[in-house]
């Protein structure tokens, strides 16, 4: 595996008593697709949300580029060239569509995407760019979110289940824009429930089961089986 | 005629009162928190342009030049130091502590400055008048609401045209989120309480032109400040304005048939427009 861009090491998330992950061990290749895959409530959000800094994390437990990043407030982690779509899009619904496409990029950080390559990548957003955020169809509004997230010329990428509540062919077209947004340079987690769209995507699959790390494996080789008995736990 | 007038004066008056008013609802809608300390700033604010004036012998309204920028240093002070420890989901703290707040203001206020009443010395703007169709105008009104008119526009400009207004609306809609984009929430509300604060200067100033004020105005101007938001709906500022205008023009009118109604009068046209629209004549569509 290439140098790591990503590490977590013993990796634990509370939401007041009730513990959501547990010693989770998880690295990110540079210039990797890393698929995570998992039922609901498995853990792959609050995973995101430590990584980003969302939540409070433990010392020690997040290295990025060999810098530690656990105690960092999400700006900062941000600002080190770490982005999120979160799941559910989580527009602002104040904010235009250009505006949410903006405010993706007051990080500050230089690279190549600005207003024109989002708008190159998804035309009708430039069409829209003027109307409410909330105004557009779920996939656009996937769009702007995935727009958002680049315009921040981010190194790691982080998609929290982007096809959740899409339709079949608006996911279809979404996960063939996926190689042209991550294909330049850029390292990328994917969380998806669809497990055949995580694997064909990805070099690498984690399982998440009940907060903790279930499987581990290569993409291409995994078994269906493998993945049965990490996703449910039975044998 | 003399109603007209009294309509006419009103009208002013609730520029003063939207100047009031203008920081508490910016407050509100970035952060959702009422500020109950919000008139003793405004009075604290007169108080600094009182020592401005007096150490340098500057007029009041050019003070303002130092009163503003010191405001909104001291917003952005109590914003990061003391009130973004209180935000959460529970909206008792803040409440508990700009209560606290403004009992401290009024009481460092009694030490320093006594409890004798004073005013802005501004010369000839207290009493210069110009004639307009029959009815004789206040300068002082008259540049009040041509100010508190600026002032709304100029918030509103910068919520909506800047990168600065941008972020407010951001961390407004979702904290969250916004901090993901690289906005730090606790730099964004002390930007929010700097700029409130700015405006609450230019309120106090001309407060203290206007009448005499002592420490202990402040919690009628909270009131008259509250009324106005109320009364223009939530989150939007033009509303604010004219819910400024209304309570000033419920007041004169008040006060015409009897001078002790005025503040009665304000009160009731607040609670008559409360009961036929919660939500204030213009409510901010919510998105
Ligand atoms: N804010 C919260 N407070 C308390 N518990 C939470 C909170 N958010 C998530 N949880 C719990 O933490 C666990 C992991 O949730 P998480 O959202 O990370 O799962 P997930 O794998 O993303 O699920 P999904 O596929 O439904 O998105 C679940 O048991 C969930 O109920
Ligand atoms: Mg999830």
């Amino acid at each position: 595996m290439p140098d790591p861009i990503l590490q977590t090491r013993g990796l634990n998330a509370h939401y007041g008593d009730f513990q959501a992950l547990y010693d989770v061990e998880l690295d990110v290749g540079e210039g990797e697709v890393l698929a995570i895959i998992g039922a609901n409530g498995a853990g792959k959000t609050t995973l995101m949300r430590s990584i980003t800094g969302l939540l409070t994390n433990g010392p020690d437990q997040i290295h990025y580029r060999g810098q530690e990043i656990s105690r960092l407030r999400a700006d900062e982690v941000a600002e080190l060239g770490l982005a999120m779509v979160p799941e559910g899009r989580q527009l602002f619904p104040s904010l235009s569509v250009k505006e949410n496409l903006m405010i993706g990029a007051q990080v500050g950080r230089s690279g190549p995407w600005d207003l024109k390559a989002v708008y190159d990548l998804f035309p009708i957003l430039e069409e829209r760019k003027d109307q409410a955020s909330t105004s557009l169809s779920g996939g656009q509004q996937q769009m702007v979110a995935i727009g958002r997230a680049l315009m921040a010329n981010p190194d790691l990428i982080l998609f929290d289940e982007i096809s959740l509540g899409l339709a079949p062919i608006i996911i279809k077209d979404i996960y063939e824009a996926l190689p042209g947004i991550i294909g330049k340079g850029m390292s990328a987690i994917i969380v998806e429930q669809d497990i055949t769209k995580a694997l064909s995507v990805s070099s690498r699959v984690y399982c998440l089961q009940e907060g903790r790390v279930s499987l581990e494996s290569a993409s291409d080789t995994v078994s269906r089986e493998d993945i049965s008995r990490a996703y449910f736990g039975i044998e | 005629m003399e109603w007209l007038n009294a309509i006419v004066q009103g009208t002013l008056l609730g520029g003063l009162y939207a100047l009031f008013a203008a920081g508490l609802s910016l407050i509100f809608g970035v952060m959702r928190l009422v500020n109950i300390a919000h008139g003793d700033l405004i009075v604290l604010a007169a108080y600094l342009g009182l020592t401005v004036t007096t150490a340098t012998g500057m007029h009041p309204m050019a003070a303002l030049v130092i009163v503003v920028p010191a405001m909104a240093l001291i917003g952005y002070a109590l914003q990061r130091g003391l009130l973004n420890q209180t935000l959460g989901d529970d909206i008792l703290p803040p409440l508990l502590v700009t209560f606290g707040l403004s009992v401290i203001i009024q009481n460092g206020l009694l030490e320093v400055y006594t409890a004798d009443p004073q005013t802005l010395n501004a010369g000839a703007l207290e009493t210069a008048s110009v004639a307009i169709g029959g009815a004789t105008l206040g300068k002082l009104p008259l540049l009040t609401f041509g100010i508190a008119i600026a002032v709304i526009w100029g918030l509103q400009w910068t919520f909506y045209h800047t990168a600065l207004g941008r972020a407010f609306r951001a961390v407004s809609d979702n904290q969250d989120i916004a901090q993901l984009m690289g906005l730090n929430r606790r730099h964004i509300f002390g930007l929010a309480m700097a700029l409130a604060l700015g405006v609450t200067a230019i309120a106090g100033i001309l407060l203290g032109i206007r009448t005499s004020f002592d420490p202990s105005i402040g919690g009628g101007r909270l009131i008259f400040g509250f009324e106005a938001v109320i009364i223009g709906g939530l989150g939007n500022l033009w509303g604010t304005l004219i819910g400024g205008v209304i309570l000033g023009v419920a007041q004169t009118i008040g006060a015409k048939i009897d001078p002790g109604w005025q503040v009665l009068a304000g009160h009731i046209a607040f609670l008559v427009i409360l009961a036929v629209r919660p939500n204030g004549l213009f409510p901010r569509v919510s998105g």
